[in-house]
């Protein structure tokens, strides 16, 4: 995957976020957005206790007690507000959130996701991830179209552990957006040039095909 | 000041087999002086709660490498492969808890809650052997809180009487850890008079503390340097 076709995403999923809105971002492609949002305002709320983040600090204003739920060094934006692990998961849990952007590793035809384990690998980290799923307003899924081996990452069934029953709204690949409604998927724009056939092929979800994209 | 005591003296209220709210997130926020004190000790088969296991050989990860340890609660153990290698050795006992439920249960465990129903992690693997129920047509899960026998939080600075202020994102479980153990321990940058902070700015009050001690790190570059 190609640092243009991250960025393609990235963007892609940019557009979808309104001013004003209260947004948390997940590691990966995710993290790239606050770079393609122009002039719109956003407030990003991280997961270890702040909403106002701003972007990263020049090398000599990095301090380690101001960080992002990644660990990585950030800054405040005007405005910014500090709380507790228990207060943040209540904005999270509590449909404070208006939109959580995740990655995922498999994302099945009715929009259920998987982000947290691979099975046959030591499961030892979840973190904010199931929360997330379960209480943002809006969840949106940036990912590559497949994974790194070239399996299907938008599969019929889950074979990867599910984080919540709580289903995606939408999903950004570097080729195809799709919506869930109701248990279905739908392709509503297409991102690259590839052939609706090409893109059968590579997803091994069922989508139905918005009229406008044919 | 009443409450300060040495590190020394500090440790000496952790037995054998006790369970430590450990606040922290990574590094930051983590009472650093009071674990390199454990380390250095034999106390052993303690079970910590906190969100991370430190890093490999840093934080809470020294105490796995001196062998304190019996077991780990938090949400995210990957990132320190000394306890994805002792776990699968059956060396360390490791409970996957969602971050939001691992606060929420530790906020319980202080405010005298017994347990909650949360939709967060309901229908996945970390639901099993769990009850679950349906409230207005969406499943949740019951959780139990979560107490301590000591709980070692860091603050940035504590006034004369116990009141704590935190710095940055460095507050993360920390005040929630102090309302839910038998013991708290704070470890701080620095002590100033009581009435040194607004009533406003207190973010945990103090009698939920009952120990202090100074910590021995210091920051260079953001970093944190041991001064000692």
């Amino acid at each position: 995957m190609s640092q243009s076709e991250r960025i393609k995403i990235a963007k892609r999923v940019a557009e979808e976020l309104k001013e004003g809105e209260a947004v948390n971002l997940g590691v990966g492609i995710p993290t790239m957005i606050p770079d393609y949002l122009g002039d719109k305002k956003v407030f990003l709320q991280s997961e270890n206790g702040l909403l106002g983040m701003g972007p990263t600090p020049a090398d000599e204003d990095i301090d380690m007690d101001l960080i992002s739920a990644s660990k990585k060094p950030v800054t405040y934006e005007i405005g910014a507000s500090l709380f507790d692990s228990s207060d943040s998961f209540k904005m999270i849990r509590g449909g404070h959130i208006d939109v959580a952007v995740l990655g995922a590793l498999q994302v099945d035809e009715t929009g259920e996701v998987a982000n947290w384990a691979v099975p046959g690998e030591t499961i030892l980290g979840v973190g904010g991830a199931m929360d997330l799923v379960a209480g943002a307003k809006r969840m949106i899924i940036a990912s590559t179209h497949v994974s790194k081996d070239g399996s299907p990452k938008l599969v019929s069934k889950l074979t990867f552990p599910s984080s919540g029953k709580r289903k995606a709204d939408m999903i950004v690949t570097e080729h195809a957006v799709f919506k869930f409604r109701e248990g279905k998927m739908y392709l509503v724009e297409i991102l690259s040039d590839i052939s609706i056939d090409q893109l059968k092929e590579i997803t091994e979800a069922n989508f139905e095909i918005l009229e406008k994209v044919k | 000041m009443k409450k300060l005591v040495s590190v020394k003296d500090a440790i000496q209220l952790i037995n054998d087999g006790d369970t430590l709210l450990v606040g922290g997130f990574g590094l930051s926020g983590s009472p650093l002086t009071i674990i390199d004190e454990i380390a250095a000790s034999d106390k052993k088969d303690l079970t910590v709660v906190s969100n991370n296991l430190g890093e490999e050989g840093r934080g809470l990860g020294k105490l796995l490498v001196a062998g304190n340890l019996k077991g780990a609660k938090g949400s995210y153990f990957t990132t320190n492969r000394d306890a994805v290698k002792a776990w699968s050795k059956g060396e360390l006992e490791i409970e996957l808890i969602p971050q939001g439920t691992l606060a929420e249960a530790i906020r319980c465990g202080g405010a005298g809650i017994a347990g909650f129903y949360t939709k967060t992690a309901a229908g996945t693997k970390l639901a099993e052997g769990k009850e679950e129920r349906i409230f207005d047509g969406e499943a949740y899960i019951l959780e139990k809180a979560i107490k301590g026998d000591v709980a070692l939080i860091k603050a940035l600075k504590a006034d004369t009487l116990g009141n704590l202020i935190y710095d940055k994102t460095a507050r993360n479980f920390n005040p929630v850890m102090a309302t839910a153990a038998k013991v708290v321990i704070a470890e701080v940058d620095e002590i100033v008079e009581a009435g040194s902070f607004a009533p406003e700015d207190v973010v945990t009050p103090h009698i939920y503390v009952d120990y202090i001690v100074m910590n021995r790190y210091i920051k260079k570059g953001g970093r944190y340097v041991e001064s000692v």
